[in-house]
């Protein structure tokens, strides 16, 4: 749209430029130098605007390029090969003499332990129970509110979600250690007070906001008629909701699911102050967890620069960062099969 | 009659499920900011928020900690801010919706998006610390470590790069809402393009901009996972006042006090109090932006 305007504009100061030079050959004419100065600055606005637009770009390069940079030790590195290699965290290994090799997560004790499975599991494992919580409370409540709910409602929904989505994670940690873990250990019986279902729920809250939003806007973006068809077939509300709209905004509600699972193995406070932090290998929810973020984040501060276990922690980055992107590249990818579903051309 | 009447039953059963679901969150909602509010407002007092802690965290105030998040804040702020808009307008107003180069930086700011926090954290420790810090320290302090360790600078320029999707976003909002009639009038009266922008567009698009704005300092006050290893400080006898400076922070202070603490229970009224100010902050801000939102929305159909 730019293009048109800005060639309008040279043609039209253009001939005046020419009228006024020609007038007025030997003094130097101050409109023709004003107006160059003004496209020059629009020449340099231009630049700089493009420029700068880059560092998106630029921020995502260099995240990718610095993890890798201190990642990359651990294929190299000979001095980070006498404590621990790759294989090492992949397979299991006799780690104590005369038992069958095993998968452990000690990076701080004499022989320290790097398995990489207790985490990832533990990781899964926090994130499906997160899922679990938070995906019929935020698709159904999505559905009420878009399909079901008078106006009133959905005037104090929609602002209570975004409430929700704006508390900082350290302070619904907070509230799930100090407050829900307790209470969740004397309503079931629980022999550790923090473990995997406190620290699920605590993430569920934090991605409710995620899936209902991105719920709600699929559910909002298939067409009127489909409902008008519904309801021309004597169908009750309800019964379109449930029967038609859910159906056809099923892609973009999997695309928030998705999304919301790749936020709840990213995210950090919640598991860190809630979850118990025990390495076990295990998928039983009522065990501490230990996650791939909370390991980076207890663990990070008291590494040496460079050293075995700082890389180690760096390949956990790189590992979190690839398995985050993955799963918002999957849930971008049915965003834009809904998309294609309804019809819509954009 | 008999299917109409378990037609009309099936119906009030989902109706009621999918209620429910509206219920839970709000519920959930209601139950954290009750406990939070009933349990801090004692807290709450005009010493609290101006003194320094004493005999270990279990008395005096927060101050410092309030001090060091706003400071931070407002360094992201300054970095972010501009940065965002920019980027914004040129993905709105320069370059064609198709265009390849558009394409790959609103790629980029999908998934920087979505790139969990503590990533963030690795990333500032990564490039911000150990290669610009470092590399500034053997350049001009002969190797001597001033730079090149977690500080105030380094902190917010993390969150600065953390926060940059929020305003980009909101921006690109706010220039959506601009007719279309105003820039080309601009250029009809003469204005390069640059001019129509600075003079046309951005003053009408400011409200939105400040929202977007708004929700980055609201985001950026609540993260805790970035400073982590960044510049957060648990307990500093003085306020920062240099950028290599580090810094205590409300949320890191929940964070340590939490989970650190050797007596939770003399702890508790102070970290209640914390958590306090830091949700009234962050929800005060976001719920400001919010409204600044539905209020646009309102007015620019």
């Amino acid at each position: 749209m730019e293009g048109v305007p800005s060639e309008s504009l040279r043609e039209g100061f253009g001939g005046l430029e020419t009228a006024s030079s020609r007038a007025a050959a030997a003094t130097p004419d101050p409109a023709g130098s004003r107006l160059r100065r003004r496209k020059a600055i629009d020449r340099a606005a231009r630049w700089i605007i493009t420029l700068i637009a880059s560092t998106a770009i630029a921020a995502v390069a260099l995240i990718f390029l610095f993890l890798a940079r201190e990642a990359f030790p651990i294929l190299t590195s000979a001095a980070v090969h006498e404590e621990v290699t790759l294989g090492k965290m992949i397979f299991p290994q006799p780690w104590r003499e005369g038992e069958p090799a095993y998968y452990a997560w000690q990076p701080v004790s004499k022989v320290p332990k790097y398995s990489l499975l207790p985490l990832l599991v533990g990781t899964f494992k926090v994130a499906l129970i997160a899922l679990i919580f938070a995906v019929p409370v935020a698709v159904l409540g999505a559905v009420f509110t878009s399909e079901l709910a008078p106006r009133r409602v959905r005037e104090i929904v929609k602002p209570a979600v975004e409430l929700l989505a704006g508390i900082p994670s350290v302070v619904l940690g907070f509230f799930v250690l100090m407050v829900l873990a307790t209470h969740l250990q004397d309503l079931f019986g629980l022999q550790y007070r923090l473990n995997t279902i406190v620290a699920g729920i605590g993430l569920g809250l934090t991605i409710v906001p995620v899936i209902f939003t991105l719920s709600e806007d699929a559910l909002t973006a298939v067409p009127q008629r489909y409902r008008e068809a519904a309801f021309a077939l004597g169908a009750s509300r309800t019964r379109t909701a449930w029967s038609v709209v859910l159906p056809a905004a099923s892609p973009g509600i999997f695309a928030a699911i998705v999304l919301g699972f790749g936020r709840a193995m990213g995210e950090t406070m919640i598991v860190l102050m809630a979850s118990g932090n025990a390495a076990i290998l295990s998928w039983d929810p009522t065990l501490p967890v230990r996650t791939v973020p909370a390991t980076i984040a207890a663990e990070m501060g008291e590494v040496v620069v460079g050293g075995p276990h700082w890389t180690v922690l760096f390949v956990l980055g790189v590992l979190l960062l690839l398995l985050t992107i993955g799963f918002n590249g999957l849930s971008g990818w049915y965003v834009r099969r809904l998309r294609q579903r309804l019809g819509g051309t954009s | 009659m008999i299917e109409a009447k378990r037609y009309r039953k099936s119906t009030i059963a989902f109706a009621t499920l999918s209620g429910s679901g509206v219920v839970v969150i709000l519920g959930c909602l209601a139950l954290i900011l009750v406990d939070i509010f009933v349990n801090g407002l004692p807290q709450l007092s005009w010493e609290f928020l101006t003194q320094p802690p004493r005999d270990g965290m279990t008395a005096g105030g927060i101050f410092p900690a309030i001090f060091g998040t706003v400071l931070l804040v407002l360094l992201m702020t300054i970095a972010v801010v501009p940065v965002g808009v920019i980027t914004a307008v040129f993905l709105h107003e320069y370059a064609r919706p198709d265009a390849w180069y558009a394409r790959l930086i609103r790629g980029a700011v999908y998934n920087l998006a979505g790139i969990p926090s503590i990533v963030f954290g690795l990333f500032g420790l990564g490039f911000f610390i150990q290669f610009v810090g470092r590399g500034i320290d053997s350049w001009f302090f002969g190797g001597e470590v001033v730079w090149g360790q977690p500080a105030l600078i380094w902190a917010s320029l993390t969150l600065a790069v953390l926060t940059l999707p929020v305003v980009i976003v909101a921006t690109e909002e706010a220039l959506r809402t601009v007719p279309r009639e105003n820039r080309e009038a601009a250029l009809a009266l003469g204005c390069t393009p640059f001019e129509a922008l600075w003079k046309v567009t951005l003053p009408q698009a400011a409200p939105g901009i400040l929202t977007g704005a708004i929700l980055a300092v609201s985001r950026g006050a609540g993260e805790t996972a970035p400073i982590l290893f960044t510049g957060a400080a648990y307990f500093l006898p003085y306020l920062p006042t240099h950028p290599t400076d580090q810094f205590m922070h409300l949320g890191y202070h929940v964070y340590v006090m939490a989970t650190q603490s050797p007596d939770v229970e003399a702890t508790k009224p102070i970290l209640y109090g914390t958590v306090l100010v830091l949700l009234l902050v962050t929800a005060a801000l976001n719920g400001l932006a919010v409204w600044l939102r539905y209020r646009l929305r309102r007015t620019n159909p």
